[in-house]
């Protein structure tokens, strides 16, 4: 045994021990080293051999006590470097507990309701209805009655284990729809008998429904965001939806309301364990606003009603504010097919007929406006001084030249009477007095002067208040001609199909109502919008109430109108046949040549004369003189406006009978 | 009556409030980490916090018994008992159940008991036992190979096991040779040796050799004119690019590809917080999000919902570290510091040798699992799967070091009475 150490010389010895380890040309290494590794009794062969026996019974005599000073020392150092290290984690590097954070905290979405749409009485258009969706997660389920779920949901045992099948095909991990759209009460009873199935569960949606399929092409629709969407606007994410057309999408962020978010804590299975802080930082969903349009519901189901079976498009508008009380495109669409899951389905469908329903004629149908557009020459004639209410001029019928009159009717004519004839010579001759005026440097100038007072009554222009896909028409510009011609080389005779509302002039059939309330106004326009109100604020509503004036003085719409009301109730009058006295409707005829096939019958109208409530522009296409479906069918559309009922029972059930695609179709198919 | 009544007045009550509080805190934490809102009495017995009480009410029992019996048995029965444990780690080998990957339980009745647990006293009172045998000096090599046997050989079969954490465990009894003289320079060249192993698995061996080669030409420089030295100098150098040779070779022949990962991991030389990483990640989150003060009792997100797996037991840290903050986990360092540093001064005054050295095996064994425990739920060291002594939730680990601190405070409280 060890004697006990001396504790005075310890420390000289550890320190002495410790030196001649380290240092290799220390005079005793040879020594320290032999009785380190050889046991003893080696004789040392060199001159310290004394020294170096004494030192190493010395080192014998070691009890390393010291050593426990480096214990000490391992021990301290280790917890200092772990409450460092704890104190870099925990106090210094926040990232832990934004980390800690995200493991624990799931965003659940809160979906508002979307704002409602009516109409101009408050008729309800548009309305939210909750569509539960039967989900499935394969991984999740269980052995389960098949026959019970079946019963359950009241289809075939088969189609269970169908959808089943094509639920594990598509994703064992991932939900799918395992049968779309149940019923309230069936989802009622599901839910009840839900804990036999683990891996079901019932998803409920928010649904877009139409309580009257019409006004598909102004209300427009909700589908998917796109990338697009999800790029241009952050409060989008993935999977939510948004308004694609129509007032759904100009009015999209009256109508999403607000999101909520609610902050929940999940374990590590995803599994819920509660809100986050008590909710504190939750947020509610806010209700998107209620929108009310413009539109007539009773109007506007008629006009399609009327339209049924025909290609065309009527708008009316109020002519006071610009309000569009209808706006019917024919073919159109029942809104109902685009929502939810047979939206896409169905969109092909439509996309793909050849009527082109999808295709809002009313805003994107553009026409040569042929004899609707006589009255726009009348007024600028009578602006510009060339003529006057009781400027005659002479017609020779088909023999007339340059362009001839296909009416048979007494000459001369004056201007209400050749508005009511719709006397192609009297507009030749006024259209080459606008032009060829001894005050204009040359036609040129003169045509210039005419395309300005076109352009000031809303023509050639989209009118960019609410509504979507609106086309712009065009009016031929002088360079145009210069062209073709140079110039000082062209004429009032160049161009004289302007006249008459031919040749290179466009115009929608918007474009066409919208003339039509400028002449009930006489002289003044609101650009035709849809937004009545949307619920909680007025702004949307102002947008559109700056008057427009136009360059032609009000008094000169006087014989303009007065020729239109004789278009209905003097005894040549092209729309004669329909009048009703007591509503002083006023209106213009035209009929646009058609290259591809029967011409298009248009009508534009407004009634009462004086004090018009409603104004409005009807095109049938390819229906042949515009007397026979256009005139009835804004004299119907007018009536029932003005009157809420129609006097002549015949002419409705004609233009509901009527039946202009089928027809042809049935003879090109035979 | 006079021998007992002398133990209990000369025991060290410092150290067993420290071992109180350390074990009341543990259980507190385990009932943190596997609370369950259907069970919230903190003694229901059907939970892991109630099953702990249990363990740790046996725990004050055995640790009352080990007092009452005469320490002279440890001592003349120890080479017994060590042999016994070394029976008992071959029988499991044949006959134990296997756990997680490790056959290393013997299943009596509802009780898994794991032998190597025991392995721990019973080598530390061989290892004590054979450096008092008289003319035993650990300093002469001969010795420190037979003390390195004995030390090795339980490890040796609990790797057979494949436990390798307990089985690193005895490397901790390098301490304890140490502090009975074994030369210094095996610790230094453990230590070169340790260098070489991590920058060669961090740059590679080509990176570590030709470093070394570096150092080679300029050591040349250096001693140009001293023939001998150069010899060893160039000697060292082969050993050094040898074992970082070598050791590449083994980390890419032997280990096996998860325990590759492991240290890639550690190393940063791999991101991989959903595979071998996540354990340390979410170990790490749940600590770094404790801050300074804690979440508060049961109100660790990370500990409640899961995301820190083995919580109670080897991870139990991390409910610390969430729930008591930055003041709570250094308070717990602290008192662990201040447990190893008595324990080396309850060593230092032992009269007796053997006691000397058994007391070390204490230190030397609990130091190590708070070692690579802590370290491993910050992220220091590689998962290496060991219990927090007294804390991780558990009855084999906790009577084990249960037993492993009494015999020797046992041993302390009869210091006086050696010489007698």
């Amino acid at each position: 045994m060890i004697a006990a150490p001396e504790a005075a010389t310890w420390k000289w010895k550890a320190k002495e021990n410790f030196k001649t380890f380290l240092n290799p040309f220390h005079p005793l290494k040879n020594c320290f080293s032999e009785g380190f590794f050889i046991s003893t009794g080696q004789a040392y062969s060199n001159q310290n051999a004394y020294f170096c026996r004494s030192k190493e019974r010395e080192f014998m005599r070691k009890d390393f006590s010291g050593r426990k000073y480096f214990i000490f020392t391992i021990v301290i150092l280790l917890g200092v470097i772990f409450i460092i290290r704890l104190f870099y984690l925990q106090v210094v590097d926040k990232s832990y507990m934004l980390s800690a954070e995200s493991n624990v905290l799931r965003k659940i979405t809160k979906y508002p309701a979307r704002g409602l749409i009516y109409d101009r009485n408050g008729e309800l258009l548009v309305y939210n209805e909750t569509a539960y969706d039967v989900m499935v997660v394969p991984r999740r389920t269980q052995e389960f009655d098949t026959l019970e779920l079946a019963s359950l949901l009241g289809i075939e045992k088969e189609l269970v284990i169908n959808r089943l099948k094509k639920a594990k095909s598509y994703s064992w991990f991932k939900p799918s729809v395992f049968l779309p759209q149940i019923s309230k009460q069936t989802y009622a009873y599901f839910e009840e008998k839900l804990y036999k199935f683990p891996g079901f569960y019932v998803q409920t949606r928010s649904l877009r429904n139409y309580p009257h399929p019409v006004a598909g092409h102004s209300l427009g629709y909700v589908g998917e965001v796109n990338a697009r969407h999800l790029k241009k606007d952050p409060y989008y994410q993935q999977g939510d939806y948004i308004g694609v057309n129509g007032i759904e999408n100009i009015y999209e962020k009256d109508l999403r309301g607000k999101k909520g978010v609610e902050l929940v804590m999940v374990d590590v299975l995803n599994r819920e364990k509660g809100t986050y802080k008590g909710g504190r930082y939750d947020t509610s969903a806010i209700k998107g606003k209620d929108i009310y349009v413009t539109l007539d519901l009773a109007l506007q189901s008629y006009g399609e009603k009327l339209m049924q079976n025909k290609i065309g498009s009527i708008v009316a508008l109020e002519p006071a504010t610009g309000e569009i009380l209808a706006l019917v495109s024919s073919p159109g669409y029942d809104p109902n097919l685009l929502v939810g899951r047979v939206r896409g389905k169905n969109y092909t469908k439509l996309s793909r007929d050849s009527l082109k329903p999808l295709f809002n004629r009313a805003l994107m149908a553009q026409y040569p406006p042929g004899s609707a557009f006589k009255p726009v020459n009348a007024l600028i004639g009578l602006q510009a001084g060339v003529v006057t209410r009781n400027t005659h001029f002479g017609c020779n019928g088909v023999t007339s030249w340059p362009i001839k009159c296909s009416h048979n009717h007494k000459s001369p004519l004056n201007l209400p009477e050749a508005i009511e004839q719709s006397c192609n010579p009297y507009f030749w001759k006024t259209f080459d007095r606008i032009i060829s005026s001894p005050s204009y440097a040359g036609s040129a100038e003169g045509f210039i002067d005419w395309r300005k007072h076109v352009a000031s009554m809303g023509f050639g222009k989209k009118f960019r208040t609410d509504l979507s896909n609106e086309r712009p028409g065009s009016i031929p510009k002088a360079e145009y001609y210069d062209h073709y011609y140079k110039r000082g080389h062209w004429n009032s005779m160049t161009i004289r199909s302007l006249a008459i509302g031919q040749g290179e002039i466009l115009v929608t059939p918007l474009q066409l109502a919208n003339f039509s309330a400028i002449v009930a106004n006489r002289g003044f326009y609101y650009p035709p919008h849809l937004i009545d109100s949307v619920a909680g604020q007025q702004e949307a509503v102002e947008a559109f109430t700056e008057k427009i004036n136009t360059t032609i003085a009000p008094e000169n719409f006087e014989p303009v109108a007065d020729g239109m009301r004789r278009v209905y109730d003097a005894d040549h009058g092209t729309a004669r046949w329909y009048d009703v006295d007591s509503l002083q409707m006023s209106g213009k005829t035209g009929t646009v040549q058609n290259p591809h096939g029967d011409d298009h019958s248009i009508f534009i109208a407004f009634a009462p004369k004086d004090n018009p409530q409603i104004a409005l522009a009807v095109v049938v296409e390819n229906s042949g003189f515009g007397s026979k479906w256009a005139v009835p069918i804004a004299t119907l559309m007018m009536e029932k406006y003005l009157t809420g009922k129609i006097s002549r029972k015949w002419v409705e059930d004609r233009m509901l009978e009527g039946d202009l695609i089928n027809n042809k179709e049935e003879e090109k198919d035979e | 009556m006079n021998n007992r009544y002398s133990v209990f007045s000369n025991i060290d009550w410092l150290t067993i409030a420290l071992y109180f509080i350390i074990m009341l805190f543990g259980w507190v934490n385990i009932y943190s980490a596997v609370f369950d809102e259907a069970h919230q009495s903190m003694f229901d017995i059907s939970q892991r916090y109630g099953k702990q009480m249990l363990w740790i009410g046996a725990a004050l029992v055995l640790a009352f018994f080990i007092m009452l019996i005469d320490s002279k048995i440890f001592e003349n029965f120890s080479f017994l008992m060590y042999i016994l444990i070394l029976i008992l780690l071959i029988a499991v080998l044949m006959g134990g159940k296997e756990i997680a990957g490790s056959k290393s339980w013997f299943q009596i009745g509802g009780i898994a008991i794991q032998p190597a647990e025991f392995a721990k006293f019973a080598t530390a009172l061989a290892l004590a036992k054979y450096l008092t045998q008289p003319g035993v000096a650990v300093r002469k090599f001969k010795y420190l190979l037979r003390a390195a046997i004995i030390v090795g050989l339980p490890a040796v079969l609990i790797l057979l096991q494949n436990d390798t954490g307990s089985m690193l465990v005895f490397s901790a009894f390098a301490l304890v040779l140490y502090r009975e003289g074994m030369p210094a320079w095996i610790l230094v060249f453990a230590l070169v040796v340790g260098i070489i192993f991590l920058t060669t698995l961090m740059f590679g061996k080509w990176m570590v050799i030709s470093f070394l080669s570096a150092i080679l030409l300029l050591t040349f420089y250096f001693i140009r004119k001293q023939k001998k030295m150069i010899a060893v100098v160039v000697f060292f150098f082969a050993l050094s690019a040898g074992l970082s040779y070598g050791v590449d070779y083994a980390f890419e022949n032997v280990l096996e590809p998860h325990q590759q990962t492991r240290i890639n991991v550690l190393l940063g030389k791999e991101i991989d917080n959903r595979g071998a990483g996540y354990n340390v990640h979410q170990s790490k989150i749940a600590i770094g999000s404790g801050g300074l003060l804690g979440k508060g009792f049961l109100e660790g997100t990370q500990t409640k919902f899961n995301f820190v797996p083995e919580q109670s037991t080897d991870f139990i840290f991390c409910t610390v570290g969430e729930e008591w903050g930055f003041a709570g986990s250094s308070a717990l360092i602290i008192l662990y510091v201040m447990l190893f540093i008595r324990l080396v001064f309850l060593a230092e005054r032992q009269r007796s040798h053997f006691s000397r050295i058994y007391g070390y095996g204490v230190l030397s064994v609990m130091f190590f699992h708070f070692a690579i425990n802590i370290g491993m739920t910050i992220g220091l060291v590689p998962v290496i799967g060991i219990p927090l002594p007294f804390f991780s939730y558990g009855g084999s680990s906790l009577w084990s070091f249960t037993i492993l601190l009494f015999i020797f405070l046992k041993f302390d409280a009869e210091r006086k009475q050696v010489f007698i």
